[in-house]
């Protein structure tokens, strides 16, 4: 099925009109040299039901979170997708639509957009957020290098603590230019000493939070060691604890950035995905991206346009502020939508349950015999689990018995070869909590 | 005063003052439901020490949850999209989204997989991935391909850096990149990302590159030219073999710009061409949604001698076990672009597509693309003449400066058409147009809805020499009439908040 809908009778006519016999005649001004003078070796054309038939074949050779009971973490988390979320994020309204050029037929997106960006202003405590970015890496990155304009500085820090696929997009991103990165440990708490950090010289101090160990952050020690510095603080912060944790922007952080996915988008393999980015208003004009703004019509009526463009490529080629042109829009948008339905209460409720449950299971797992929960002390959705097992091998073992774990922790943090993380989410219970305590005891028992 | 809910509730939609989300808000209201903790552990006082805890709520409004569908449902209908009416946007491929992609990606063995789940539980998603990497790999010459870059400008971002790269191993990074002045914006901008200096070459009277002024510019220090071939002129590069001799011949690297692709694809290769790097949109060629704005797919394609740089890992089959594994033994590799695996959902609905078409289909798309343009630009060319001569491809440009005797810009006519029914082309691209109108129907799009299209472009052009107010004066059809787009970056509003209330 090709989608075409041209008639015989009509490319006989759309070819008379153009003088021309064949519709091959169209190509005849590229070089012969150049073109090919067979079909793609690509398979052939499926019907529709075939097609079906087959993607379903194919999608039923991997195992997912609705084959496993899904405590993987690292970055991506099975949280609930609301119904009312997927079916309105879903529409083709907004789904076949493109980059809000003409805003008199683009008011939808423009002011979902804007809402999007009053939301995520909201719980991360900032003043001014973008329409999104590819994911939260992109988005660490596009913090670091914001952070460097405004400070004129290419020296930027960033705890361990950070996701490592984070941090080696930024060192592949940072590569060609002429920015030095220093990486800070994490302690034996599991978090970077931050108030004994002395980062002279560096224009961005980056602190997870929750970091990627499940740990909070001493955030506003972070802050404060980036402010005596002169530097920018650039929280990498998960939206689904800001309930329950306190802004970032309230404690110091002078621009927010994040991974959204868990706002109403499927795990989906990691992507798409969506980088959330607030700063403050003083630094408005050095942010990535589209952002939409308010304004009036020609009649006085509310109406949303793109704004600030001259930051953007399309204008400022190559002295813009990014390169990022398309961004992740439609995630944004169900990000937005999912807030709006979480509402203050929800959004605490939803970070009570998954820093409660997630304490259960570190108190569950952490008296199984010869494991231990390396990090003591506050945890937000996810535990780091040592166990005598490798954690690489004990991830693939616990995946025959019904339950995805990890990852395994030993290719990023020497010394943590046994230990691997387990994310707790809303959608975890205490059942599923315990049914992982026993298939560890098992397969601890028959090591 | 009536409430912004009971304005909002009138029976049209485009009702005078739509609200913001937060305007629907009344305390104690919920859309919300989830599970309490219902464990035995302690309650968040005792979990979170007092310095982390949040101390005030975040501002998000209270709705219900049909107070939530009908805002959102009504507000996607604020908006035009392909499944509303033709979209005939110059460079962004507006063509159909077919829905059994949607199908697809949804599926729960692709949607609900963990990107940290070991390779032996994700072998459907493998197979899909190294399906569709061959069948792009043969599509562009190319030998292998990732498919993190989340966009095209990440896949411009990644070739650059594999460019880098490649001439770091001969020793010098080299410092320019040759880029034509008609390329799109994110070239230049991905350029200087890469740590390089962007050098412009002008277009000739053909629109297409200046091979002298090319030349002119091209030294051992020239890393490499981004060319998108057919051009954003909507015109095939035919000197293509003569620039890539001259590129080789200094030992720079030829980058082809995918957004594109969809007028060559089966007809042309740019392997063939002698490009070395090529990134493709999937949301432009491979009909995957646009999303507003994005999500795109953007991966990144590169000639057996660039294979070693690719972004770690790279997909690999196993010979040995018979399966799929994501290779992480890269010494040479650029290293990681994307958080994960790149924009996944997007390539199983590109995957859909590509199995739907098969080859013949896939060269009836540039087949049909071509057409539709070429009709198009044939029945509106005596009133809308086109900004070079020549046969185009996928799209064209033309000029709308000789309106302006009639008080007209080409803005104006572009509104004029959204009262007419049609989404506006892009306009004011490319750059080096005056008064630029570019036009790209795209091949789902039928006759009627062609000639339709080009009976509005005429009936415009028409009023502007006799009735220019109604010109200028468009659109009045729409929820709103042309914002103040000079207000919105003097008075900026970019957050609602209680204060910024319009109700």
């Amino acid at each position: 099925m090709d989608f075409l809908p041209h008639t015989p009778e009509d490319l006989t006519a759309m070819l008379a009109e153009l003088g021309l016999g064949d519709i091959g005649d169209l190509f005849e001004h590229i070089p012969e040299g150049v073109r090919l003078d067979h079909l793609l070796e690509v398979p052939a054309s499926l019907d529709e039901v075939s097609l079906a038939a087959h993607l379903r074949a194919l999608a039923a050779l991997s195992k997912g979170t609705a084959d496993l009971v899904c405590f993987a973490g690292g970055g991506a988390y099975d949280h609930h997708v609301p119904a009312a979320v997927r079916a309105l994020a879903s529409r083709a309204e907004f789904a076949t639509s493109y980059t809000p050029y003409q805003p008199e037929l683009s008011q939808g997106v423009l002011q979902a957009v804007f809402e999007f960006q009053s939301l995520i202003c909201d719980i991360y405590g900032m003043e001014a957020a973008n329409a999104s970015l590819y994911d939260g890496a992109s988005a660490v990155v596009e913090g670091i290098n914001l952070a460097l304009r405004v400070t004129k500085r290419d020296r930027a820090i960033v705890g361990a603590g950070l996701n490592p696929h984070y941090l080696e997009v930024v060192r592949t991103y940072t590569s060609a230019l002429d920015i030095s990165l220093d990486v800070v440990d994490v302690g034996d708490e599991g978090v970077t000493d931050w108030a004994g950090l002395d980062a002279s010289g560096a224009g961005a101090v980056v602190v997870a939070y929750p970091n990627f160990l499940g740990r909070l952050e001493d955030m506003r020690g972070a802050a404060a060691a980036a402010h005596a510095a002169g530097a920018l603080c650039i929280a990498v912060a998960d939206p689904t604890a800001m309930g329950i944790l306190e802004a970032p922007g309230a404690q110091g952080a002078d621009v927010v950035v994040g991974e959204g996915h868990a706002l109403g988008n499927p795990i989906s393999y990691g992507g798409p995905y969506v980088g959330l980015l607030a700063t403050r208003l003083e630094y408005v004009r050095q942010v990535p991206g589209r952002i939409a703004g308010e304004t009036l019509d020609a009649d006085g009526r509310r109406a949303f346009v793109l704004t600030l463009q001259a930051r953007e490529q399309h204008i400022r080629r190559a002295k813009a502020t990014s390169n990022v042109c398309t961004n992740q829009t439609l995630m944004a948008i169900a990000a937005a939508i999912h807030l709006a339905w979480l509402g203050p209460r929800g959004l605490y409720v939803l970070g009570e349950t998954c820093a409660r449950r997630t304490a259960f299971a570190a108190r569950i797992l952490g008296d199984l015999p010869e494991c231990n929960v390396v990090f003591e002390g506050p945890l937000f959705k996810e535990l780091v689990l040592e166990t005598p097992i490798d954690a690489e091998e004990l991830c693939r073992r616990l995946a025959t018995r019904g339950f995805l774990v990890g990852p395994a922790l030993g290719k990023w943090y020497p010394g943590l070869e046994r230990a691997l993380l387990i994310a707790v989410t809303e959608k975890r219970t205490e059942t599923e909590i315990r049914g992982l305590a026993e298939a560890i005891e098992k397969e601890l028992a028959e090591r | 005063m009536s409430s912004p809910l009971e304005r909002s509730a009138g029976t049209r939609l485009e009702s005078e003052a739509f609200p913001v989300i937060y305007e629907l808000s009344h305390v104690g209201r919920r859309a919300w439901s989830l599970p309490e903790a219902g464990v035995d552990a302690p309650g968040l006082e005792e979990l979170i020490p007092a310095e982390h805890r949040r101390s005030e709520a975040p501002p998000l409004p209270e709705v219900s949850e049909l107070d939530l569908v009908r805002h959102y449902t009504r507000l996607s209908q604020r908006n035009w999209a392909i499944d509303v009416g033709a979209y005939p946007l110059g460079s962004c491929t507006m063509k159909y989204n077919p829905k059994l992609a949607e199908d697809a990606a949804a599926l729960p063995g692709f949607a609900g997989l963990h990107p940290h789940a070991d390779d032996t539980l994700v072998q459907g998603a493998l197979e899909l991935l190294g399906t569709l990497e061959r069948a792009l790999c043969e599509a562009t010459g190319m030998a292998r391909l990732t498919f993190q870059p989340a966009a095209g400008a990440q896949g411009e971002l990644t070739g650059l850096l594999i460019m880098r790269a490649w001439h770091l191993s001969h020793g010098n990074a080299r410092r320019k990149v040759v880029i034509p002045d008609s390329a799109h914006g994110t070239n230049p901008a991905s350029v200087t990302l890469a740590g390089y200096e962007a050098v412009e070459v002008p277009s000739d009277e053909r629109g297409l590159v200046d091979i002298g002024a090319l030349e002119a510019v091209l030294d051992e220090d020239v890393a490499g030219l981004m060319l998108t071939n057919p051009n954003t002129l909507g015109l095939f590069e035919r000197d293509i073999e003569r620039i890539a001799a001259a590129l080789h011949g200094v030992g720079g690297l030829l980058y082809y710009d995918g957004a594109n692709f969809n007028s060559i694809v089966g007809m042309v290769r740019p392997g063939d061409m002698g490009f070395d790097i090529v990134h493709l949109n999937l949301h432009k060629t491979f009909a995957t949604p646009h999303g507003g704005g994005g999500p795109g797919s953007g991966p990144l394609a590169v000639s057996q001698r660039l294979e070693r740089f690719l972004p770690a890992p790279v997909l690999t089959w196993d010979e040995g076990a018979e399966r799929w594994r994501w290779d992480q033994d890269r010494p040479d590799s650029i290293g990681r672009i994307h958080s994960f695996h790149g924009n996944f959902g997007i390539n199983v609905r590109a995957y859909a597509y590509l199995r739907s078409l098969g080859p013949e289909g896939l060269r009836a798309v540039a087949e049909r693309a071509v057409l539709n343009a070429n009709y198009l630009r044939a029945l509106v060319a005596d009133v809308l003449p086109t900004a070079y001569p020549g046969p185009c491809m996928h799209e064209f440009v033309s000029s709308g400066k000789h309106l302006k005797r009639f008080g007209i810009k080409t803005t104006d006519l572009a509104k004029r058409l959204i009262d007419l029914g049609y989404h506006p082309p892009t306009v004011y691209f490319p750059l080096v147009v005056e008064e630029a109108l570019m036009v790209e129907p795209t091949e789902t799009e039928s006759k009627e809805t062609v000639d339709g299209l080009a009976a509005a472009l005429r009936r415009i052009v028409q009023e502007a020499a006799d009735d220019p107010e109604i010109v200028r004066s468009a659109p009045v059809t729409t929820p709103v009439r042309r914002p103040d787009e000079a207000r919105a970056a003097r008075d900026l509003r970019i957050r609602w908040t209680p204060s910024s209330s319009r109700s």
